[in-house]
């Protein structure tokens, strides 16, 4: 009996102690030789990209994908007219070249003589007609297309009332596309960037349907072609060698994982699973600036992060001067530097440092603390709130990330300046989104926006006061004759002057507070090379290579 | 036994039902939809994809055309992946969380009772109060808790292992979720193994085979192990349902491509027939097991048969 429990006992032992035994795969044990061998470029042997990528992607057609990790995947798979250097410059893609008319209306592409599908087939000025069509036609389900509504016609095509071969869209000959636009629209060449503008192979799209964004039945013109995809666990690109500029790719396959959790997309970074990663934890931070400095890289990034007022129902209705004081007295070096901590730009504007746009800045960014904490409590008393009679206000955030305590830390700094009360109140996302959209319950709430396009128009559009996504119901009709006047200005530097005059209007007005620009975070093992940081925060895996380790 | 059989699946039919009408309209009265996200849809886009998926018709008109489709072996198709059935997506989901699940009661009962027994031989002294420390632990640590810890420690501190993913398949993959999911089972089943193997140890019967001379190994194997596990089977049934719903968590922190992480995912991004596949799938799928213990319980304890 003894013998035979002992057997028992061991087998158990066994199976535990399963995780001791060596293993042939998994995290490669750390080697000591030179990143990059002698001459710091040599290449690695295996050329395999493994990169860390958020939420699984919802789809890789790429006229139905809308997320940020779904466009990771479709910029390695597709080739728009144009493309993204490293730094992020716009650089000829599928287009070798382009001419604009004088008035901005339009645009000539001349396609590149040597573009080709995966399966062999040459890339035409059809395939690009084709795409743009069924991009906008409503039964495709596309969630991006209004990305398209700059072309002639785009808009109604898109709401059902033009057929879509009405689209602003033409095939001239073989290498020849005309696109036709409605108003001028300097940021279209950014626009062509977007997987919603990329072509389709209309034999593979007609033949397999729904089902041809799927591994065996997907035709690209990028430099990778889809090898594999398990839901949830990973997608792996293999080398596209039809692809035109084949011969500057160095990695033969890039695998993308997604991994929803940042702090486990770090597990397993550390674990050696990971080259790269989206993204990188708050709290992490300050570990990770001590321990792994150099892996650690972090660049500006398209995106503002504010609280927005409702300024439809009190407190906030007709409160300019109460909206200024809550918004001067926030230190947002402190809340910068202490809480979201990854090197966040302090914001005391709206629009982020985009290409071509000086930045607004209100008077008070120029202070020092103490006078704007002056100022706002100045301002504050003349609304009419005192210590007796102090504001009482609700916060709105969503549950996930680092929001709850940069709330806590907000509503500390007023109630010390100002003795402001505010009630924290937290929602899960879907929820978040739905009542911050009703302008009914809100009063003060977190708002942040990620730029579709290198320009301050993505982010001057959202407080129009008929935008779909003005949740502050903020509505001046100054600032609309702005915008629509920067819509119709063909001159680029007027149409952005009348940007910046727009922005300056906002300001006055306050319906958000501004707190910070974001950055991009990740976490990049040393011997990936070619990697440069751009504010678009694209990688194109083309780009990159892995060097000997 | 036939008889409970057929009992037994005609009572299934409206625990079904009760299971999918609770759960097709809470998912629908929580607020969101499958098509919100930050940047919001113009309202022609939004009015034509509601459409296509017939989200526009009244909510008792889309139960009843899921009823119907279901009945047809229709799960529908997934909000989230947009070119993907709920089918496809439970086919490919199911075998990783039946692997992941049957390896953890796999390791559960083995362990479990191999603990148990060893501590109810040792009754009392050293080894089994060393045991039952050991499983009390386990019952009382959460494997939230525990997962991330084994991962600090034995990925990403070690290197032994990897942190989470399927990867190509490999099974150091399935160590360290294996161990998460059957630690607290193990506790359980080694605490019900002692205290039945105690019991059934002071028997009479036992007592007669030793006094016929019979050697422990023999008593152990042949006849006190069969009266001794009837608890720890009709545990299993609970055991199983617990393993389902700790798969959800386990799945979610190793980033395992099963139903569980399908679940969570899909309730998040109001995937309504995602979750309902799953739901139906898994409600199935315990009242068969439960089923399967019922006549396994039969075969050990001729008492149950009647």
């Amino acid at each position: 009996m003894r013998r035979c429990l002992l057997a028992a006992a061991l087998t158990a032992v066994c199976l535990l102690s399963a995780a001791c035994a060596p293993r042939d795969a998994g995290p490669a044990p750390v080697s000591t030789t030179r990143v990059g061998g002698a001459s710091g470029t040599e290449l690695a042997a295996v050329q395999i990209l493994r990169r860390g990528n958020g939420t699984e992607p919802e789809s890789l057609d790429p006229h139905r994908a809308e997320g940020v990790t779904a466009a990771n995947v479709l910029r390695d798979l597709f080739e728009g007219l144009v493309t993204e250097a490293p730094d992020g410059t716009l650089i000829p893609g599928a287009a070798e070249s382009w001419t604009v008319s004088a008035d901005g209306l339009v645009y000539t592409f001349r396609l590149q003589a040597d573009g080709r599908w995966s399966n062999g087939d040459p890339v035409t000025a059809e395939d690009f007609v084709y795409g743009l069509r069924r991009s906008a036609d409503p039964a495709t389900l596309s969630e991006y297309s209004a990305i398209l509504y700059p072309l002639e016609n785009a808009a109604e095509v898109v709401a059902g009332t033009l057929p879509p071969d009405r689209l602003g869209v033409r095939a001239i000959d073989a290498q020849t596309l005309e696109l036709r636009l409605h108003s001028p629209t300097p940021y279209l060449l950014g626009l062509l960037t977007h997987a919603s503008t990329y072509p389709v192979h209309r034999q593979s799209v007609e033949q397999h349907g729904a089902r041809f964004a799927r591994p065996g039945n997907l035709v690209s013109n990028g430099p990778f072609r889809l090898g594999e995809w398990v839901v949830q666990s990973h997608i792996r690109l293999l080398r596209n060698t039809y692809y035109r500029d084949d011969a500057h790719t160095t990695l033969d396959e890039v695998w993308y994982y997604p991994v929803d959790n940042a702090e486990a997309e770090l597990n397993r970074y550390r674990a050696g699973q990971f080259d790269m990663t989206e993204t990188v934890p708050a709290r992490q931070i300050p570990w990770l600036r001590q321990n792994l400095p150099d892996e650690l890289h972090i660049a500006p990034y398209l995106g503002s992060y504010v609280f927005g007022f409702n300024t439809t129902q009190p407190p906030f209705r007709d409160a300019p001067k109460l909206r200024k004081a809550l918004a001067l007295a926030l230190d947002r070096e402190i809340l910068t530097s202490k809480i979201s901590g990854a090197g966040e730009l302090p914001a005391y504007s709206w629009v982020p440092p985009v290409s071509g746009y000086t930045q607004q800045l209100p008077d008070w960014a120029r202070w020092t603390q103490a006078e704007r904490n002056a100022e706002a409590q100045r301002l504050y008393s003349s609304a009419g709130y005192s210590a007796s009679r102090p504001l009482r206000m609700q916060l709105l955030y969503n549950t996930e990330g680092n929001h709850r305590r940069l709330a806590v830390a907000m509503a500390a700094m007023w109630r010390e300046v100002l003795g402001v009360e505010t009630e924290l109140l937290n929602q899960e996302w879907q929820v978040f989104l739905q009542t911050r959209r009703s302008r009914i319950d809100t009063q003060l709430f977190r708002y942040g926006w990620i730029g579709d396009y290198n320009d301050p128009y993505t982010f001057a559009e959202i407080l129009e006061s008929r935008h779909g996504l003005n949740d502050m119901g903020y509505s001046n009709p100054r600032y609309d004759a702005l915008l629509a006047a920067a819509a119709r200005e063909a001159d680029p530097v007027r149409r952005m002057d009348t940007l910046a005059e727009a922005e300056r209007v906002m300001l006055e007005d306050m319906p958000i507070i501004p707190l910070y620009f974001y950055v991009s975070k990740k976490m990049v093992k040393p011997w990936v090379a070619g990697l440069e940081p751009n504010i678009m925060d694209h990688h194109h895996s083309r780009h990159l290579r892995i060097l000997k380790h | 036994m036939l008889g409970l059989l057929r009992k037994r699946l005609l009572e299934a039919i409206p625990t079904l039902l009760v299971l999918l009408a609770g759960t097709f309209f809470l998912i629908r009265a929580a607020p969101g939809g499958p098509f919100d996200s930050e940047k919001r849809l113009p309202a022609e886009v939004e009015a034509n994809l509601r459409a296509a998926y017939h989200l526009d018709e009244p909510l008792w008109q889309q139960f009843g055309r899921y009823l119907w489709n279901l009945a047809h072996g229709d799960f529908g198709p997934s909000f989230q992946y947009r070119d993907r059935t709920v089918t496809e997506l439970i086919a490919g989901g199911f075998p990783v969380s039946l692997q992941l699940g049957a390896l953890a009661m796999l390791l559960a009962v083995t362990v479990g009772v191999t603990l148990g027994s060893l501590a109810a031989l040792r009754q009392n002294r050293p080894a089994d109060y060393a045991t039952m420390a050991v499983a009390m632990t386990g019952i009382s640590i959460p494997n939230f808790v525990l997962a991330p810890l084994l991962v600090l420690l034995f990925a990403v501190l070690a290197g032994w292992l990897p942190a989470g993913g399927l990867g190509a398949g490999g099974w150091q993959n399935l160590v360290l979720p294996v161990i998460s999911l059957a630690l607290t089972q193990v506790a359980y089943i080694a605490r019900l193994t002692r205290g039945s193997m105690i019991e059934v140890l002071a028997s009479p019967f036992i007592r007669t085979a030793r006094a016929q001379g019979l050697p422990m190994r023999t008593i152990l194997l042949r006849h006190a192990l069969k009266p001794a596990l009837i608890p720890v089977i009709s545990y299993l049934g609970p055991a199983t349902a617990g393993l389902i719903t700790g798969s959800v968590v386990i799945e979610q922190i190793f980033g395992l491509p099963g139903l569980g992480r399908y679940f969570v995912q899909g309730a998040l991004n109001r995937d309504y027939t995602l979750v309902m596949g799953i739901v139906v799938f898994y409600g199935v799928l315990i009242i068969l097991f439960n089923l399967v213990v019922d006549l396994l319980y039969g075969w050990l304890d001729p008492r149950a048969r009647q």
